[in-house]
């Protein structure tokens, strides 16, 4: 059953529909009907959205779901639910499963486990290589037929130059972008964080910021020779920005997007802030927290439009994957429920505007895969096609207590931390399916 | 209450330990280490009487827990303890628990559940006696971590340098070899650095730290070079390291020989130092390559004593933690 909702009075915010101005918003019959000033609506439900954001349901390009065959850590269930109470509305789901879709029949599966336990809606990615091992092509046309949005082997970079130049072009041939962990792990060993000064009192080892853009640097003139699509997933560093950028320059059908984790963390998260380092494996995560300068290019390159969207790369972990020591520890943070308040803190600090926030938690991600084509008006609010919109309060002020989430993942080195801005409801195919507690809305 | 060895106020200056663990060097204040030197000062006392041994930690628990190989700090630890009438339990990581998979959180909550007052851990892992340190109320010292850390080591050297020097307020202390991967190093970089010294960090440029450049307020100063000749120019104190011939394996040194022939601590380059240098190492010593054999049994290497003095260092630092666990 569909509910008639109203959302009253608050600043409707969608860069890429052109909309910044206190409206309303009424949603019937499963779609956003209207947009405008004093609407009304006979039996509706009304949203008193009077000092929050009403902006269209985010989208993911990068979660990790873990179901099948990590389910201790998360599953489609429990971890939907998260992203639900997160804003994300849609999600693209990593393959980095057991099995992983590599096939047509291992697609399926999955397909048929989202259909009946997601709570958002959810976008398989596809394998790049079997197994994810980087040694022979996944079965890409049956993938890309099965309604895969992109192929990756995220975590597992594909090593191989003639490999990854074959996956760009069948991809390409394919219409599909290819997502890519851009990392030269031959440069490293297991590099367990940063290499830098951080890692250097720390004695741990070290992943040179060169391992990420000799990556990218690869990947694009790969992508160049190819024509294919290529996004690059979660950059981290100035110089991978600085080649993105140059990339676009050069009219390359190149993408990116960043994690709210590398925009609001840095290297130090790692060490702790006591007197006595901490080693927080809940700050270990693949690729690494960076530098402060590093932190500051990736939200320069945000602004200026060369990172196209704000992606979780939500990692969820078990307590035993977490709770050892540091370089034996999982890599990965649970960010669904604290990635709003995250973006939305660096906005509260001045250190991102709100609407490019919101254009790269909404339209931007949504380009980058192509997703409207698959779900019509996907990351935008676009009267009589859109079905998904969020309400965020973006002077919410709140704790970060991860024993309180849904998502089974726990991992966040953000407990304890206030945070500003948080999701207050959320709309999915025109249903309200979560309101927040206590909620003024 | 202590039975304590007459000379055994622990405090220096006023300064007392109020710590349950010892983790590393980068934490302890300029008073906690001259507390250290002081209280060793006495147990070296204690270890020069006919019969070296005082009751002063009867009834104190001290296990050693090892999950990488070693000798000497291991009976280093273990005659100190014994000395001071603790009872000491030793395990191994191999032939035990560990190696059925207990964790290292099960394995210490297990040694303080038998009643283990203080447990010294050396692990292969960067971090692991702050992750034990967090999940037991026993006392870790840290016996060396990974490439991270190692306090005791870094005090014994520190207690031998003064012993000769007085002071290494303004010295000048050259370290070589492998400092990237050197736990050693990076411990007796914050300790000197503390207490004024001018250290510098000597090796190949694939064996260096590129961005390690501590920060200690009011303390020496530290500097990274490749040019081993140049350092070694009047320096007051020289420590070698061990050369693992792993790393020209992993392709970081071409070969030994080009290692020796740059940085081996030889007569020659050990009489550019200053007039009566001390030579170190913290062991073990791979001789005829990190030092020449005539200078590392000559005058002036004092290795034999830094294993000498290390257990007086480890003396002090168990009775003062006990003592604490135990006020």
């Amino acid at each position: 059953m569909n509910d008639i909702l109203l959302v009253r009075g608050g600043r409707v915010l969608d860069p890429a529909a052109g909309l910044d101005a206190v409206l309303d918003v009424l949603v019937a019959n499963g779609v956003v009907a209207a947009i405008g000033p004093g609407l009304e609506a006979a039996g509706a439900r009304v949203l008193d959205a009077g000092g929050c954001i009403v902006a269209p349901g985010f989208v993911d390009l990068h979660a990790h779901l873990r179901e099948p065959g990590f389910e201790q850590k998360g599953t489609i269930a429990t971890e939907t639910e998260a992203a639900l109470r997160g804003g994300f509305t849609t999600v693209c789901a990593m393959p980095n499963t057991r099995p992983a879709p590599d096939c047509g029949p291992v697609l399926e599966s999955i397909v048929d486990l989202v259909r009946r336990h997601a709570r958002v809606r959810v976008f398989p990615i596809g394998c790049v290589t079997r197994e994810r091992a980087g040694k022979e092509l996944a079965e890409l046309a049956e993938l890309a037929a099965g309604g895969v949005v992109a192929f990756s082997d995220d975590g597992s970079p594909v090593a191989d130059p003639r490999l990854m130049r074959n996956a760009l072009a069948l991809a390409e041939a394919l219409g599909l972008p290819l997502s890519e962990h851009c990392d030269t792990p031959e440069m490293h060993t297991s590099g367990a964080m940063n290499e830098g000064a951080v890692s250097e009192r720390l004695g741990l080892s070290g992943q040179p910021a060169a391992a990420e853009a000799t990556a990218v640097a690869r990947n694009i003139e790969l992508a160049a020779a190819t024509g294919a699509r290529l996004h690059i997933a979660h950059v981290t560093t100035a110089r991978a920005v600085e080649l993105v950028a140059e990339a676009k320059a050069r009219g390359l059908p190149v993408t990116c997007e960043v994690t709210p984790s590398h925009l609001f963390l840095t290297e130090a998260a790692v060490a702790g802030d006591g007197p006595e380092p901490a080693y927080d494996t809940n700050a270990k995560i693949n690729p690494p927290l960076r530098t402060e300068a590093d932190r500051r290019a990736l939200l320069r390159g945000l602004e200026a439009g060369v990172i196209d969207a704000i992606a979780t790369d939500h990692a969820p972990h078990a307590v035993e994957d977490k709770l050892v020591e540091f370089e034996d520890a999982a890599f990965g943070i649970s960010c669904f429920e604290s990635a709003a308040g995250t973006v939305f803190t660096l906005a509260a600090r001045g250190e991102l505007r709100i609407e490019r926030a919101i254009a790269a938690l909404t339209s931007g991600p949504a380009a980058c895969f192509g997703l409207a084509e698959r779900a019509p008006g996907v990351g935008r609010l676009e009267p009589g096609v859109s079905r998904d919109v969020v309400v965020i309060d973006p002077a919410a002020e709140w704790v970060v207590d991860p024993a309180g989430w849904v998502s089974k993942g726990k991992n966040t080195p953000l407990g304890g931390r206030r945070l500003t801005g948080a999701v207050r409801a959320v709309i999915i195919d025109g249903t309200l399916r979560w309101e927040r507690e206590g909620a003024s809305v | 209450m202590l039975d304590a060895p007459a000379r055994l106020a622990g405090t220096a200056g006023g300064a007392a330990w109020t710590r349950k663990d010892l983790l590393d060097t980068d934490s302890l204040s300029r008073e906690e280490i001259e507390l250290v030197l002081e209280t060793a000062r006495s147990m070296k006392e204690v270890r020069s009487r006919p019969v070296a041994k005082v009751p002063t930690l009867r009834g104190v628990t001290v296990a050693t827990l090892f999950y990488e190989q070693s000798t000497r700090t291991r009976a280093s630890f273990e005659v100190a303890a014994k000395s001071l009438g603790a009872d000491v339990v030793n395990l191994t990581a191999s032939g035990s628990s560990v190696e059925k998979g207990e964790s290292l959180i099960d394995t210490v909550r297990t040694l303080e559940a038998i009643g283990t007052d203080v447990i010294v851990m050396r692990h292969f892992r960067s971090g692991a006696p702050y992750l034990a340190a967090r999940h037991t109320g026993a006392s870790i010292i840290n016996g060396g971590d990974g490439t991270h850390a190692h306090p005791t080591q870094a005090l014994l050297d520190l207690f031998t340098m003064v012993n000769h020097l007085g002071s290494v307020e303004g010295r000048r202390v050259v370290i070589v070899g492998d400092i990237l991967h050197s736990r050693v190093a990076r411990s007796n970089a914050w300790t000197l650095l503390r207490l004024g010294a001018e250290v510098t960090l000597c090796g190949p440029a694939t064996l260096l730290p590129r961005w390690f450049v501590p920060e200690v307020p009011g303390g020496g100063r530290c500097t990274v070079t490749t040019d081993f000749d140049r350092a070694i120019e009047g320096a007051d104190v020289v420590m070698a390291l061990r050369m693992q011939k792993e790393r020209q394996q992993r392709g970081l040194i071409p070969s030994l020989r080009e290692y020796i022939a740059g940085y081996q601590v030889n007569a020659q380059r050990l009489g550019r130092a200053a007039p009566g240098a001390l030579l170190m190492h913290p062991g073990p010593m791979n001789e005829g390559v990190e030092l020449s054999p005539d200078v590392a049994h000559g005058a002036q290497s004092r290795i034999e004593e830094q294993v000498a003095n290390g257990v007086a260092v480890r003396m002090a630092l168990l009775y003062l933690i006990a003592a604490r666990s135990r006020a």
